[in-house]
């Protein structure tokens, strides 16, 4: 193996990634803190009060992050299964399976912050919306991939078992996405879009963008602390 | 290649044709859930006609993925897909050959008894012509995606339950378009969208599933 994919592969042995985790996500955790604060103090108390929505579009601060978080972690956790399954590294597969709960956590919260959301403005807790819908089924998703994991003892079998759930997932969730959408559509517009200008007050997209940078620090910081204890876990096993 | 596949196929034809409760109990189900709904709901013509379509596609899927956990159980008991992982066809081929053998054992049966099911939903001859064309471009879809979700949990304890979760999800884009297409010709609406749309799903997964099916087995197995 040549000196350049050595430097490249030299993280991905648990032993050498163990104390850079550690680090990670003490640094991370301080700064999903610091960035959690930050936005939820713009979103409650600097943002505006929405013309139309009052108060209630406060929620957006929590709502829309949340379910940025909810897809983004699904790819992300289908490209380290890809990575485990190509180059066979054990670390690859404990970063899809520490990534899986976090993002259904944030699912979750994305329905369920909807939920309160849609009740004032729409007038019912639960509409069967495209993207209420996507979300649902991307929820049984993250709890598939994690059951699948959970009932396979021997963990290459799991981790390998599993990656090839989460990229058969990953291609179906456009696919998923899309159908529903054709199928029933009542949830508002993109709130923000990169190619047009925001439609929303720059602090509200500030808050936003804190609320969303936080949850990124915490995914981090809790996927790394759920790996460095699949690491114990490992070299417990090992040492029997 | 081509060769082995009609091999498996014949031979899982007539492995299923010696055991023909199998096949029955999974057409018994789909015919017992769809006539379970009108007496949950009531028998109010209007309603029956509007929920009959999705009904009889929720209730081919259930029985679709009912028989599944059996695809690859049996050969794997007996060490027959040691053999087949072993042999010289390729694995793909063996595959895509056993989802549609799955298929005309459990598939193909649903689509013949719909119209049926159909009446006693007061569909039209029209609506029923577009429900039994839209299961029949849409079943081996199910057939394919659940080879997916059985190879990965060939041989686990629960594997049922378990493979109701990883499939039911994946299931929904056909039951959209497959319901979809009879709401869209029950509003007077040309249902060509989603038939095209169901056979490009259809053409998509008979490409890429052999291929995932074949990556799940080589993991269950090794």
């Amino acid at each position: 193996m040549t000196a350049r994919s050595l430097h490249l592969f030299w993280f991905s042995s648990p032993h050498t990634f163990f104390p850079l985790a550690g680090t990670l996500a003490r640094v991370c955790a301080v700064a999903a803190a610091v960035l959690c604060a930050a936005g939820l103090y713009v979103g409650l108390f600097v943002a505006p009060t929405d013309a139309q929505q009052g108060e209630a579009y406060r929620i957006i601060f929590i709502h829309v992050p949340a379910a940025w978080m909810s897809m983004f972690l699904y790819v992300v956790m289908a490209f380290w299964a890809a990575m485990g399954l190509a180059f066979n590294t054990r670390l690859s597969g404990m970063m899809a399976s520490a990534l899986a709960p976090t993002g259904a956590l944030f699912t979750f919260i994305a329905l369920w912050t909807g939920s309160l959301w849609g009740k004032p403005t729409w007038g019912a807790w639960w509409v069967w919306d495209a993207r209420l819908t996507s979300e649902l089924i991307l929820l049984f998703l993250y709890f598939g991939f994690m059951a699948l994991k959970a009932s396979i003892e021997e963990p290459r079998r799991a981790d390998r078992a599993s990656a090839v759930l989460a990229i058969v997932g990953v291609v179906n969730v456009p696919i998923i996405y899309y159908s529903v959408k054709w199928w029933n559509t009542l949830h508002q517009g993109a709130s923000v879009s990169l190619t047009k200008a925001p439609s929303m007050a720059a602090t509200m997209l500030v808050g936003m963008l804190l609320m969303a940078l936080g949850f990124w620090a915490y995914s981090i910081a809790v996927a790394l602390t759920r790996v460095r204890c699949s690491i114990r876990e490992m070299r417990r096993q090992e040492e029997r | 290649m081509l060769a082995a596949a009609r091999c498996l196929v014949h031979r899982d034809l007539l492995l299923a044709l010696r055991r023909k409760s199998d096949v029955g109990t999974a057409l018994l189900f789909f015919v017992i859930v769809a006539s379970l709904f009108p007496l949950g709901v009531g028998a109010e013509p209007n309603l029956l006609r509007a929920i009959g379509p999705g009904v009889i596609w929720v209730a081919a899927l259930l029985s679709s993925m009912l028989s599944l956990a059996r695809l690859f159980a049996d050969d794997h008991a007996d060490g027959t897909l040691e053999q087949m992982l072993l042999g010289a066809a390729p694995l793909g081929v063996i595959v895509a050959a056993k989802a549609a053998a799955h298929w005309l054992v459990s598939g193909l049966p649903l689509v013949l008894i719909a119209p049926l099911l159909a009446i006693q939903y007061d569909l039209s001859a029209s609506l029923i012509g577009v429900l039994v064309l839209s299961l029949l471009i849409g079943t081996p879809v199910l057939s394919m995606i659940g080879a997916i979700g059985a190879a990965l949990t060939l041989g686990l304890r629960g594997g049922g339950v378990l493979l109701s979760l990883l499939v039911l999800p994946l299931y929904v884009p056909v039951l959209v378009m497959g319901a979809g297409s009879v709401d869209m010709a029950a509003a007077g609406l040309a249902p060509d969208a989603q038939l095209l749309l169901l056979g490009a799903m259809l053409i998509v997964t008979a490409v890429l599933s052999p291929w995932a099916v074949a990556a799940a087995l080589r993991i269950s197995i090794e």
